[in-house]
């Protein structure tokens, strides 16, 4: 049902028959780029508006409710203040490459983007690794980020980004082997065939104990990733002043802001697809006319509220949890996650291997 | 400037590091005076190996406003408006200090109902404080929500001193011989009201950040300081009593009707970061427990004493001291026989805990020098007055 595929095919013969190929695939190019920078600013818009929405809700305030209807333009005001900023680089910066770590951060965040399928038939690349280059890709944020904290020439970037160098390494680990104990079982990195295997049941559902275990790792991985409360060393407030971006302002400040945000919603996304079933419908074994009634509701919708859900719940750890200290935030990945994770491995692949799972 | 201190007498809990000071490659940092954990302007240089704390200096001076020279040239009756101004989230309780000390010197008796209103009063900041500390602690260790819990709650207590004292935060409600004026008809009930809401929303308090497995990580085994040294440094207040030292001036020295009352000195023995937190958290529920006691037992009567207008203490030294909710707040007039004080000189609590900070910080993380900031308590034009 709904499956955008008809649109997508559509374009892409129409652009082959009215240009010659290298043209209609370089229009191909223009049409994805801008579709992805258009979405980076809806979600920098929905996201941002939504943490703001939520933390209010639990700090039993009102949040922004002055610009738009309820507050729904507050961002857009926001994103024009800091457009309107001075972008200051301080005296001592390594200018080079001051401006650019907003710029690796952005485009990795980019980067990401392609293998994601945001409703069924509506991916930009689905390539046959597609697990492995998401977490490939999103390792390399990391260097932004030292990048930036290296060239501010300020103590607390420096240690927001040492901080966050540490911590994104590490928790790649935990949050590798979560994603690799689904691949066990799926025997794809295909993310469209880890969709399509996820048919009949989630894997979440499907795949015991060993999948509930890996998805409670991975979130809590992935919420260190993207340098989120109770895991925000990297910009720890309260000790820091803002970390690794203290030296940014105006627009460049805004980038490192609006990465955050889609990085959250990318992780969010891969949480959905390898756990939740990506874009498929809820599908309960063999009740054919509950399925029958899922199938209706079209498969963006399915995806969005699946990752809409996660950010929730990433969002309400920020809200909620205390920060950790560094030493404890690494004893934490070295000492518990990577150890249950790796022998929850070896438990995922008993089941594949003996076919337990349904 | 800052001589290293050799009071220092036990090492075994703390893990020191090590070493001179200022050794190559050490990062000195300046926290403040512009810093969200600083809570003021509070100016810390602190020396650090990777992450490791090898030194904290705090530097003082920069709200210093001079307060105990203004005093010299300000009448009995005006010098205890600028008190107010020092440890403003106990100014209550600054104000009944030097009530205190000015009614030694004249020997005056105040009457019954001003004591008791007295008492109430200074209890109802101790709670406003210890919620502030609350939300401002938790928010040091990063959650950010407990914050606004604790300004729901101090928003009530507000409430009721805006309406009897005219004011929310600097109250100047105490003068010497009683209170300024009677209180508001709608007192009772509104504290009443207050103690039904505070009484499901402290347990609260616990569930959301005492029982916090992450918070009690970051506090358990931070920032110790033993008995001797609580004592050496001249700590005073839950910082203190987090120690295991008996210092409640309510108890050890019980002034108005802190005698007739039944409340606990909370006292923990582990000398952490949590100790002292818990210790606030229970001072929380006995000054509830104190205010409910009083609340359907003001005596009637007159709320100040009969005083002569121009008040002149006699020749000699006077000193009074009060429990405020960082500790204890000690008042020193000399006087010369005048209208106004020859000197004055205030022992605030925050100067005292604040010089123990280095101590516990050393060999913590920066994260832990914010956490252990925040269990001080720290209000910081009372150190620098």
């Amino acid at each position: 049902m709904f499956s955008l595929e008809g649109v997508t095919n559509f374009i892409h013969t129409w652009l082959n028959n009215t240009f010659n190929p290298t043209l209609a695939l370089l229009f191909e190019f223009v049409i994805v780029g801008l579709s992805v920078i258009t979405l980076f600013a809806v979600l920098g818009l929905v996201l941002v508006l939504m943490e703001r929405k939520v933390s209010a809700y639990m700090q039993i305030r009102l949040g922004p409710n002055r610009v738009g209807y309820k507050g729904s333009l507050q961002t857009v005001a926001d994103t024009l203040k800091l457009a309107m900023k001075e972008g200051l680089t301080p005296d001592g910066a390594d200018k080079f490459l001051f401006n650019l770590a907003p710029f690796v951060v952005m485009i990795v965040a980019m980067l990401i983007m392609a293998p994601i399928p945001f409703a069924k038939g509506f991916q930009m690349w689905d390539l046959n690794i597609g697990v492995l280059y998401v977490s490939a890709v999103s390792s390399v944020s990391v260097i932004g980020i030292l990048m930036a904290g290296w060239a501010s020439n300020n103590k607390y970037s420096l240690l927001g980004a040492m901080r966050s160098g540490a911590q994104i390494v590490s928790y790649e680990l935990s949050a590798g082997l979560s994603i690799i104990s689904i691949v066990v079982l799926t025997g794809s990195l295909q993310i469209s065939d880890i969709i399509a295997s996820q048919q009949n049941g989630w894997w979440i559902f499907k795949g015991h104990i060993p999948a509930l275990i890996s998805f409670v790792i991975f979130i809590i991985a992935v919420t260190a990733e993207t340098n989120r409360a109770p895991f925000d060393l990297a910009e720890a407030e309260s000790e820091l002043t803002a970390g690794f971006h203290t030296e940014y302002s105006g627009m460049k400040f805004a980038l490192f802001f609006l990465a955050e945000y889609v990085n959250i919603f990318i992780v969010c996304s891969i949480g959905a697809i390898l756990f939740l079933g990506g874009w498929m419908p809820l599908h309960i074994g063999h009740w054919q006319g509950f399925n029958h009634v899922m199938d209706y509701v079209p498969s963006s919708i399915w995806f969005m509220g699946k990752v809409f859900f996660l950010i929730f719940v990433i969002m309400w750890f920020r809200w909620t949890f205390p920060r950790l200290r560094i030493d404890q935030l690494l004893n934490l990945e070295w000492k518990y996650l990577l150890p249950i994770s790796m022998f929850n491995l070896l438990l995922m692949t008993l089941v594949a291997i003996m076919g337990w799972h349904f | 400037m800052y001589r290293q201190t050799e009071i220092i007498s036990d090492y075994s809990k703390v893990p020191s590091t090590g070493g001179d000071l200022g050794e190559a490659g050490d990062l000195v940092i300046n926290i403040g005076p512009q810093h969200p954990s600083t809570h003021g302007v509070l100016h810390l240089v602190i020396t650090l190996s990777g992450e490791t704390i090898k030194n904290v200096e705090p530097h003082l001076g920069y709200i210093h406003r001079s307060i105990e020279k203004m005093c010299e040239s300000l009448s009995y009756r005006q010098f205890i408006y600028v008190t107010s101004r020092m440890d403003y989230l106990s100014s209550h309780i600054n104000n009944h200090g030097c009530a205190l000390c000015v009614e030694k010197g004249l020997q005056i008796e105040i009457p019954e109902r001003a004591k008791v209103i007295r008492v109430l009063m200074d209890e109802l900041t101790r709670l406003a404080s210890h919620q502030l500390w609350w939300g401002a602690m938790a928010m040091d260790v990063g959650a950010l929500t407990p914050f606004f819990h604790a300004f729901r709650e101090r928003e009530a207590i507000n409430d009721i001193m805006e309406e009897t004292c005219g004011a929310r935060l600097t109250m100047n409600y105490i003068v010497p011989g009683g209170v300024m004026a009677d209180l508001h008809p709608d007192f009772q009930k509104h504290v009443k009201e207050f103690i039904t809401l505070f009484k499901s929303k402290i347990d609260e308090y616990d569930e959301l950040v005492t029982g916090n497995i992450i918070f009690q990580n970051r506090m358990k085994n931070v920032g110790y300081i033993s008995k001797n040294d609580a004592i050496s440094y001249g700590c005073t207040g839950p910082t203190a009593r987090g120690s295991g030292v008996s210092c409640d001036i309510r108890k050890l020295y019980p002034y108005e009707v802190y005698n007739q009352l039944q409340f606990d000195e909370i006292i923990e023995n582990s000398g952490d970061c949590f100790a002292r937190y818990l210790v606030r958290m229970q001072e929380m529920r006995q000054s509830l427990s104190i205010v409910e006691q009083l609340i359907d037992n003001i005596p009637e009567g007159d709320f100040v004493a009969k005083t002569k207008a121009v008040l002149k203490l006699p020749k000699g030294e006077f000193y009074s001291r009060v429990e405020t909710a960082r500790g204890e707040f000690g008042v020193f007039i000399v006087s010369e026989g005048g209208t106004t004080p020859y000197r004055i000189k205030f022992r605030s609590p925050g100067f005292s805990n604040l010089s123990a900070l280095n101590h516990m910080a050393r060999g913590h993380k920066i994260g832990d020098l914010v956490a252990i900031m925040g269990t001080l308590d720290l209000v910081v034009p009372d150190i620098d007055r």
